[in-house]
């Protein structure tokens, strides 16, 4: 546990020694580099012993008020740990390239710094079990990332993200102190209560505050509203770091507060269930019409949180019910796709960037062709497209397929009330079939056909300490889907640490066969191939006349790159499909006369809760004050004695009684 | 297990094309054509294996990969599926949703290299087929959900086996008939058959799946026809499966059943595709959110 603390302060305090040096050198990064790798090493070999020796734990008094200084490691913050410390040491090298200090003098050295500094606030998160060290780390953490989002704080589009973010959070933050409040009442301590000991009085009211708190850390529909604009606005390696791991401090928070109660009731698994079951589909659907990569690839964490709620949720509703298969089941898919998340997120968010870096854009309609010019960068972003889509062989099928067992579950018990939970599948099959087509766009529009602008067509593949980190995420992706196995003991202990119950049933046999799935991936992977070589060579044999031509253009002799299908014209047909949640503004398009003019057409949506609810909410609030004080601070004098007259009178009336 | 593997895939590579000669052939009789040989499709895939290739020069890897794809994904979703009286040689709870979503794999690959080409057209193609996919998707899990609820097991290889012949003639008799309409019209969907998707259509605007691979040429499309086929096939054997449960005992009858039940199957396709026109694009989604709600019905109907 001793490496864990010295890991962390390294990670935390990478960043500082740069300050140090003159910014326009560089130096520094390296530096930082170095530290978080050697922080990142010292982490790993804690984890690696708390495999042999479960339950690390390091306690001691500090001179804050309330209960002392107290970490544990048990299954559950292992498994968040574990991605996290992935992820930042990828981001940390990829960095590197991605902004180098000396073509970025005005805020390198403050990226570095918070970007260590928020890695050591959520493995303290992750750890902490006290409710203060708690809350401190989750500020740090907070404050942290609001930094690294205005990292460009030039840029008014960085500022106002940050702006809603900071609201966001600190929204959330209050919730968190009433909810640690309550459970000091509760418990009678600020150090967290022990698994399942907590009685069902007063739990419902902990349950609501922590849900609004950590859901909106999360980003659970409708309290997404800080996320597209925050990671669309941080650097890549930032987006990948915030949108792979700090989300998850929310799902941590949720399943860590859920562990304290003895019962849980039933409504706790069906809010999560509805809840999971909005976010997935209106966050991949919300996703489809984006044009924006990265605001994109936010709404795609919205629909993946949702679905990890999908498997908290039926996980809780096997506690009630008393279905130990159902919690197994579902806790381990919600954690495995809280793993999985961390890695194919990050991977796309990498991808994105060197996208972004080589063509200067991140409108998806200004890439085009550019696996041809970046060849790694493309095979990285497939992968990733695939793995998150849920598709074998990848990591991303694994989890999704344990939730569906989940799901299935109640098809085994005839006639409990637990049936309604079966619409869990093919909410899960609507959610993966829109999520393929929206990666199907992506990846078509930006890689695939010719190059849509100029830029496009000069790209530059990524250099090589930009590849390597996305190779890296991209294998453990691989080792995910093709050795589930290799997880199966973590999962189990992390779900006897949540529900305190060591009688749960295996993650193996007829339950859920981990080994047939990855049976199975072998064998795909392997005839692919297999098949794909054959294919290849055939190709290579007959590579003579005609060869290669132009693309078929249906007798048209001279096609041209804007003739391409766009991004919003291939997600037209499902935008339409969810209009009635989407409310997408279409611009101009309509054909008029008989020798029609050069038209324009554009589409575009806007968020569904903050652009379109809170917004104007918050804009008419803002109306009705700026009225009142206009109607009571009118600068006429005389009304003002009047105030004071008035204010005399109810004072007397009140205090002399 | 190889053996029984061996045997699976030698039932589905041998006759997988029979079914599309036997629905033009139906096609043909209706139109009062003669038509061509039952046997068409083996020569046109003899003749494509044959030929060379002529690949778009906008193309990257990502072109060739959907044939494989396309193609290795029937051979392995077969081998979880029981071909009549063969037991499926690959079976394990939960395989029905590696079912569902190996066909989802096949058609990442299918549309993106149909995006490869740079093609307006192909794009359209593309964006109908996942749209159209997207929907169809719930309805099969709504009907794998009605079967496991029978079954209790989530084996695709249980789901097919004799307690079927119980619940024809038990109470689940009704959602087991409105889900075969529902997988019927889910195979309409998923092998762009008419009324959704006409393979025939001469023009480019109008074609769904035949657009997507319009570039391929030589034994690709020779891999993409046979993947086509089989998926055919693999999906008939679902139908087949639920509507013919019927077991002798003698393997090779059974097998035969099987067959019959295929190629009448292919013969009911045919007619469906002469007596009915093709749907207007914008209703093939009404048409499949209504599926999904007659699905729904059906679990509703089990569930009780």
């Amino acid at each position: 546990m001793i490496w864990l603390l010295f890991g962390l302060l390294l990670i935390s305090v990478s960043g500082i020694p740069g300050l140090f040096i003159d910014r326009t050198r560089g130096g520094g990064e390296r530096l930082a580099c170095g530290l978080v790798l050697l922080g990142t090493l010292l982490c790993s070999w804690s984890l690696l012993l708390s495999i042999s020796e479960p339950l690390q734990s390091f306690s001691s008094n500090w001179s804050v008020p309330a209960g002392e200084f107290s970490l544990v490691l048990d299954s559950i913050s292992l498994a968040f740990i574990a991605p996290l410390l992935l992820v930042v040491a990828t981001g940390a090298i990829y960095g590197l390239s991605y902004w180098p200090q000396q073509e970025n003098p005005d805020n390198g050295r403050k990226l570095r710094l918070f970007f260590g500094l928020i890695s050591g606030a959520m493995i303290l998160i992750f750890t902490a079990r006290n409710s203060i060290l708690f809350l401190i780390a989750w500020e740090t953490m907070a404050l942290a990332g609001y930094f690294l989002i205005t990292t460009e704080d030039r840029k008014a589009e960085a500022r106002q993200a940050g702006y809603i973010y900071l609201i966001a959070t600190h929204t959330g933050t209050l919730a968190l102190f009433g909810l640690f409040a309550l459970l000091e009442q509760a418990a009678g301590t600020t150090a967290f209560p022990a698994v399942a000991s907590l009685p069902l009085a007063g739990s419902s009211l902990i349950f609501l505050i922590g849900l609004f708190g950590f859901g909106m850390k999360a980003g659970l529909m409708p309290l997404h509203i800080w996320l597209p604009g925050a990671h669309a606005a941080a650097p890549s390696h930032a987006s990948a770091l915030l949108s792979g791991i700090m989300i998850k401090t929310g799902i941590y928070g949720l399943i860590r507060l859920t562990s304290f109660f003895a019962v849980i009731p039933a409504w706790w698994g069906w809010t999560l269930l509805v809840l999971g079951a909005v976010s997935g589909i209106l966050g991949v659907a919300l996703a489809l019409a984006q044009h924006d990569i990265k605001r994109l690839l936010a709404y795609h964490s919205v629909e993946n949180i949702g679905i990890i709620a999908l498997g908290l949720g039926l996980a809780l509703l096997g506690r009630s019910y008393d279905q130990p298969a159902l919690v197994i089941l579902g806790l381990s898919g919600c954690l495995l796709h809280v793993i999985n998340h961390g890695l194919f997120k990050s991977l796309l968010f990498l991808s994105a960037g060197s996208m972004i870096h080589a063509v200067g854009s991140r409108e998806i309609d200004q890439f085009g062709g550019l696996l041809k010019r970046q060849r790694w960068t493309g095979l990285f972003f497939l992968g990733g497209a695939v793995a998150i889509c849920g598709l074998p062989p990848f990591n991303g099928f694994v989890s999704e397929w344990l939730i569906y067992l989940a799901a299935f579950q109640p098809l085994q018990q005839p006639g409990s009330a637990l049936t309604l939970s079966l619409l869990t599948a093919p909410a899960l099959a609507l959610i993966g079939g829109l999520a393929l087509a929206c990666f199907v766009k992506v990846f078509g529009v930006s890689f695939l056909g010719e190059p849509r602008s100029k830029s496009a067509a000069q790209a530059h593949e990524a250099k090589p300490s930009m590849l390597w980190p996305m190779g890296v995420l991209l294998l453990a992706c691989v080792w995910i889907g093709l050795l589930p196995g290799s997880l199966r003991a973590l999962l189990e202990r992390a779900a006897t640490d949540w529900t305190g119950n060591p009688t749960l049933p295996p993650l193996a046999g007829d339950l859920a066969p981990l080994s047939a799935i990855s049976l199975a991936g072998w064998v795909l992977l392997g005839l692919l191939l297999l098949f794909g070589w054959w294919l290849q060579r055939k190709c290579r044999q007959c590579r003579q006349a005609p060869g290669r031509i132009g693309t078929w253009g249906c007798g048209y002799p001279f096609p041209a790159t804007s003739m391409q299908y766009t991004a919003s014209s291939f997600a037209d047909n499902l935008v339409r499909l969810f209009r009635f949640g989407l409310w997408s503004k279409r611009h101009g398009g309509q054909v008029e006369g008989l020798f029609p003019q050069d038209d324009e057409f554009s589409s575009h949506t806007p968020d569904l809760v903050l652009d379109r609810t809170l917004t104007p909410a918050f804009a008419g609030i803002a109306w009705l004050f700026h009225w009142l004080r206009r109607l009571f601070q009118n600068g006429v004098v005389a009304i003002y004695l009047l105030y004071v007259a008035l204010t005399l009178i109810v004072l007397l009336t009140l205090l002399t009684r | 297990m190889i053996g029984r593997i061996a045997l699976q895939l030698a039932v589905l590579l041998i006759f997988a094309p029979l079914p599309l000669g036997v629905i033009n052939k139906t096609k043909a009789l209706f139109a009062g054509r003669i038509g061509p040989p039952v046997l068409q499709p083996y020569y046109d895939l003899a003749r494509l294996w044959r030929k060379g290739f002529v690949i778009s020069r906008t193309t990257t890897w990502v072109f060739l990969a959907g044939p494989v794809v396309g193609l290795v994904v029937p051979l392995l979703a077969a081998l979880l599926l029981p071909f009549g009286g063969l037991p499926a040689p690959i079976s394990f709870s939960g395989d029905l949703i590696l079912f569902v979503y190996l066909f989802g794999l096949s058609r990442f690959f299918t549309a993106v290299a149909a995006l490869d080409t740079g093609s307006s057209f192909e794009g359209m193609g593309a964006a109908r087929e996942v749209t159209f996919s997207c929907l169809a998707e719930p309805t099969l899990l709504f009907a794998l959900l009605v079967l496991a609820r029978g079954a209790k097991s989530l084996n695709l290889g249980a789901l097919f086996g004799p307690q079927l012949a119980g619940q024809w003639q038990g109470d689940a008799s009704a959602s087991l008939g409105l889900i075969l309409v529902c997988l019927f019209v889910v195979l309409l969907v998923e092998n762009s058959r008419i009324p959704f998707d006409d393979p025939n259509t001469h023009l480019e605007l109008t074609m769904v799946h035949e657009v997507m691979v319009l570039d391929h040429s030589g034994p690709a499309l020779g891999m993409v026809l046979y993947g086509a086929t089989m998926k055919l096939m693999v999906m008939s054997a679902l139908l087949v499966g639920i509507a013919l449960p019927l077991r002798t005992g003698s393997l090779l009858l059974d097998l035969l059943v099987f067959l019959a039940g295929i190629l009448s199957l292919a013969v009911l396709i045919g007619v469906v595709e002469s007596t009915m026109a093709r749907l207007q694009l914008p209703r093939v989604p009404q048409v499949l959110v209504g599926t999904t709600l007659l699905s729904i019905f059906a679990l509703v109907l089990v569930l009780r």
